[in-house]
């Protein structure tokens, strides 16, 4: 399982203004190794975020994202106290789901 | 609107690129203060998602995690300002501790503590200090992202009042200013003048008390390049490297004494890190 992400959700007017970072290792498959073995390929294939039971976005990402990528992006229709989930899913089937608290 | 941040984009390296192209064309000064005005950009725009909290939250576990054959956490451990207290603790680091009759920083500090307190073997507390990507994560570089990031706004306060600390800074000090090696070379031949750097890289003057605390108070930070989150015993530890000097051993009373020389030189300046850094 992979380590939990840092989520800020607050309030600015009325947009909510959310900042994700998310702990992976993001790998293209175009490097090698020491021994000169390719690494294979390691990266989030899907973000999805959903507040109040609607998606509020969804993302389709690849290779060329960086290692703990971080997105920032604002929806409308937020409150405080709301919360806001966001999942990902990588290219192996793994998951992670975090919510956090509009503030 | 999404922004997703990319750790070395093809602008930014075909920007670089640009950036060293001009270096030939136009006055070094000039190339010099544009690169450094872009460098400082870059970290402003990172700033805000600075990977550096990702080991913040992981050190924070492992502090209180109890863990090692003793199945304690460190939660008691004393940083120098009581057992258990981190707040600000980082700031008066290194400090002679009376329990272990030595000098230590807080790398050494951790490893005592890992060591008294979860009963780890001395070997296995200090054998990892250096994560290296996916398939060695470093427990030390964590703990002191944690550690470090609870003295954040706190002024630099080290003290030379006791004897070993007074010894150990002027160790430091004699170490900084030795030339050796197959080159010759020391920290002063990099640190000891202004506007000097490696390529692109302004090089601070660890001479001048300005250099000193803006240097010291942004270690730990996260390494963009090299996607790891770098303590100042990593710093040390590649300076030395690059002057092609014999390893300097993890935690040793070197690499103290150089910590000493310069988080003392650093004193009066507010601790900002982790930061990030290209």
């Amino acid at each position: 399982m992979a380590d939990p992400m840092k989520i800020r959700a607050s309030l600015v007017g009325d947009t909510t203004e959310v900042k994700v970072l998310m702990s992976h290792e993001m790998e293209t498959g175009q490097r090698k190794d020491a021994q000169g073995v390719v690494i294979p390929a390691w990266f989030i294939q899907t973000v999805t975020v959903t507040h109040g039971g609607k998606t509020v976005l969804a993302a389709q990402w690849g290779p060329a994202v960086s290692k703990n990528p971080f997105v920032s992006f604002k929806f409308k229709g937020g409150a405080k106290g709301d919360k806001v989930t966001i999942a990902w899913a990588d290219n192996r089937g793994d998951k992670r789901t975090d919510e956090a608290t509009i503030a | 609107m999404m922004h997703i941040d990319r750790g070395l984009g093809a602008g930014r390296r075909a920007a670089a690129l640009a950036i060293a192209v001009a270096l030939v064309a136009a006055p070094t000064a000039l190339a010099q203060s544009s690169a450094a005005e872009g460098i400082a950009k870059y970290r402003e725009a990172l700033q805000d998602g600075n990977p550096a909290e990702l080991w913040e939250a992981r050190g924070e576990g492992l502090w209180k995690e109890p863990r090692g054959p003793a199945k304690a956490s460190l939660e008691q451990c004393d940083l120098g300002l009581g057992a258990g207290v981190v707040k600000g603790a980082y700031a008066q680091l290194p400090k002679y501790f009376a329990d272990a009759d030595r000098v230590m920083d807080l790398e050494t500090r951790l490893v005592w503590c890992m060591v008294k307190l979860q009963g780890t073997s001395d070997a296995d507390a200090r054998k990892n200090p250096f994560g290296n990507g996916t398939d060695r994560k470093s427990n030390i570089e964590a703990l002191v992202a944690y550690i470090t990031s609870e003295s954040r706004g706190v002024k630099m306060n080290v003290s030379l009042a006791h004897p070993k600390e007074a010894q150990m800074y002027k160790v430091g000090d004699k170490i900084f200013y030795f030339r050796g090696g197959p080159h010759d070379f020391g920290c002063v031949t990099c640190h000891g003048a202004d506007n000097q750097r490696i390529r692109l890289q302004d090089l601070p003057n660890l001479t001048k008390v300005e250099g000193a605390q803006k240097a010291y108070t942004t270690w730990p930070a996260y390494r963009v390049s090299q996607g790891e989150l770098r303590t100042f015993q990593w710093r040390l530890n590649d300076c030395f490297r690059q002057q092609r000097f014999p390893e300097l051993e993890f935690g040793s009373d070197a690499s103290i004494a150089l910590t000493m020389f310069l988080a003392k030189n650093a004193n009066g300046a507010a601790f900002d890190a982790p930061a990030i850094k290209r």
